[in-house]
């Protein structure tokens, strides 16, 4: 972590204190974002591409059963999206909290 | 010039690169052997990345797999590709942040015990050779069908080049091959398929072109077309599931999970400067790697077109010389059961088990006899699924540097996941097991030659197996994801997201998830084959997905014993705040 030790006793565990308290609301923060986009992410492969693909398949999208493209195409491009935001979004929240590297 | 000279003018090309590049980035440190120094930039990282990852399974069988199995075929392609979000959002920052050199390391200092960091170097060790296996017969098929060397020849030449960049430039000589390799087998893999998606459909991107209208005027779309035909022959049709869901649900997950806990994955991450950078590097090697895995479901299906159209309703003596070629390998055989001397295809196995001819004989028409017992079905060809990726361009009459691209790419998609894996084997051999456990003696020079000499120990034993493939490496595929999914990604995510699992709950969890499966996937595999059906399994999950309950039980199991045993000390829980949080990471060195 970045906090330096401080010199006097009191004044360093009231530091440690509210570092500490940061060091967890950031970490809350990191999981709510987490939770979110993980949802995303059985949506779109898990729910989509199997358990749904049978009613989704009766929809045609650019000539492909659309339950089809998600489980053959869709998927991964949603992936890809997830891994570019995260990493968008967590730089923002590290700076937020002073914790990037 | 002809075909074959092509083909040698290819590969010989891409091997001298990667034995220059070797040279050129020899290591003098074990900092630099095991993690190239933790300089790589990310996206050349996530290159990298994508050519370990993408494996001669990868770049030779998966469209011939989706080929065969139309929907079903999907759960590779959202197993191998969704496991990146798992690593990226869930893995690979704090594992960085951890700044140490491999994953049974991670293991070891989160739980606090030398008996964990072993378990794990047992998991990764098992989990990587068997992988390793399949590369090797990867790199025997091509050699036999492209340079026309005997498999045993072919094996040796390319241990010989990995032997080169591995034991020189450990990491960093792998990371830079890795990209060569990445450039040349991505080109290697569209190349070809733009030529067949113009040729089929007349639009230029696959990815489009399995969407769009035949260009042969029927006005059909691809799938259509697919479905009738199969249909037709006796098949499922092709967008249909013919898996059950829940199978194909967990199938999905053991691959996802396997995906985010195989060693060899995990370590690249280690070689970015920072945390952050482990998050977008994950992202671009997903970039690359959706490249091939969105351009192969298409590749199947133009191949399964292709197919069906070269052999179906065609006298022998008019078959494509190509397919001629892969029966003398004996990967493709056709018996004449109602002696006509024309090939009918269509659902069924044409006989029973792999063809086996009788020498050299030749039948009526001209082909090689087959002595198998004829089923009493209509179908009369045989087809090895591995061979659609290689024939195709050769099917659809595209010219013969394509084909030569393709041999050159298919070995540097071998060789590229074969150099890491041997990487991941020697590191947790002279890092985990001598210089952490038996010997913390040792100096930085004696673990480098250590870590030299057990990579040359198992580039032979990874050699041995080309030579002496055994013969289930095609089955055993299911033991490395599972097995990671089931042993080594539970342990780590709990390392990760709870301050509490102590070492004797995370020892017992691998165990517990290492044991179930392996012993789930041996008994429906080798002990009774012939019980593998779906009223025997666990909840209807075959072995292939069986990974996925193997991860609950190791986390349950991990829980259970947790609650009975000493907390976690303070120390570790300490160093699990601190690789939550992004700063403070070592800096890494560029080169």
């Amino acid at each position: 972590m970045s906090e330096q030790p401080d010199q006097t006793e009191g004044a360093g565990a009231a530091r440690a204190n509210t570092a500490k308290d940061r060091a967890k609301v950031y970490w809350r923060a990191n999981l709510k974002l987490l939770g979110k986009l993980l949802a995303v992410w059985f949506v779109v492969s898990f729910g989509f591409g199997i358990l749904l693909q049978p009613f989704l398949d009766q929809f045609q999208f650019f000539g492909f059963k659309l339950g089809f493209w998600f489980a053959q195409q869709g998927s991964i491009y949603v992936f890809i999206a997830l891994i570019f935001i995260y990493s968008h979004r967590m730089r923002k929240i590290d700076r937020e909290f002073g914790v990037e590297d | 010039m002809d075909t074959q000279t092509l083909i040698y003018l290819f590969v010989g090309a891409s091997f001298a690169l990667y034995i220059g590049i070797a040279i050129w980035s020899r290591v003098g440190s074990t900092k630099e052997f095991y993690i190239a120094g933790g300089g790589i930039h990310p996206v050349v990282n996530g290159m990298a990345t994508a050519a370990d990852w993408m494996s001669a399974a990868s770049f030779i069988s998966m469209a011939g797999l989706i080929a065969f199995l139309g929907y079903d075929g999907s759960v590779y392609l959202m197993g191998w590709t969704g496991g990146y979000v798992l690593l990226a959002l869930l893995l690979a920052p704090y594992l960085r942040k951890f700044g140490k050199f491999t994953v049974p390391d991670f293991i070891g200092e989160r739980y606090y015990s030398d008996l964990a960091r072993l378990v794990a170097v047992v998991c990764l060790i098992f989990i990587s050779f068997t992988y390793v296996a399949g590369q090797m017969r990867g790199v025997g098929i091509v050699f036999s069908r492209f340079l026309e060397v005997d498999i045993d020849t072919g094996v040796i030449i390319g241990m010989t080049i990995v032997f080169f960049y591995a034991v020189l430039g450990g990491m960093k000589g792998i990371t830079y091959t890795q990209v060569a390799q990445y450039c040349v087998l991505i080109f290697a893999y569209t190349v070809p398929a733009i030529f067949i998606s113009m040729l089929i459909t007349g639009n230029p991107v696959p990815q489009l072109g399995l969407g769009s209208e035949l260009a042969d005027g029927s006005g059909m779309h691809v799938l259509e077309k697919l479905d009738a035909v199969l249909v037709d022959l006796g098949f499922n049709a092709y967008t249909e599931r013919t898996k059950s869901m829940v199978d194909i649900f967990a199938i999905t997950a053991a691959l996802m999970l396997g995906t985010a806990g195989l060693p060899h994955v995990i370590v690249r991450f280690f070689t970015v400067p920072k945390a952050s950078d482990a998050r977008t590097s994950a992202g671009w090697a997903l970039v690359f790697i959706a490249i091939l895995y969105t351009t192969a479901p298409a590749v199947g299906a133009f191949a399964r077109i292709n197919f069906i159209n070269s052999v179906n309703d065609t006298p022998y003596s008019e078959v494509a010389e190509v397919y001629k070629n892969y029966e003398d390998l004996g990967l493709v055989a056709w018996k004449d059961k109602n002696g006509d001397g024309v090939i009918q295809y269509s659902a069924g196995a044409p006989f029973a088990g792999k063809p086996e001819f009788d020498g050299e004989k030749r039948g009526a028409s001209g082909e090689r006899t087959v002595t198998n017992e004829a089923t009493d079905n209509a179908n009369e060809a045989y087809v090895d699924r591995d061979i659609m990726v290689l024939a195709n361009p050769e099917i659809a009459g595209l010219p013969g540097w394509v084909v030569a691209l393709v041999a050159a790419g298919s070995l540097a998609a071998a060789l590229s996941t074969a150099a890491g894996l041997l990487l991941v084997i020697s590191s947790s051999i002279s890092h985990d097991v001598m210089k952490k456990t038996f010997m913390p003696n040792i100096s930085d020079a004696q673990e480098l030659r250590a870590a030299r000499l057990a990579a040359i120990v198992a580039i032979i034993i990874a050699g041995y197996f080309g030579i002496n493939p055994p013969g289930f490496v095609a089955q055993v595929v299911a033991f490395a994801f599972g097995l990671a999914a089931a042993s080594l990604f539970p342990a780590i995510i709990m390392g990760i997201f709870t301050k509490t699992m102590n070492k004797e709950g995370a020892i017992v969890g691998m165990l517990a998830g290492l044991v179930f499966t392996f012993s789930y996937i041996v008994f429906f595999k080798f002990v009774s084959p012939e019980l593998n059906v779906a009223e025997n399994w666990l909840f209807g999950i075959s072995p292939e997905g069986i990974g996925f309950v193997g991860m609950f039980i190791n986390i349950g199991s991990a829980f259970l014993v947790k609650r009975f045993t000493a907390k976690t000390p303070q120390d570790v829980q300490d160093l699990v705040e601190n690789i939550r949080v992004p700063s403070g990471a070592g800096a890494g060195q560029a080169h």
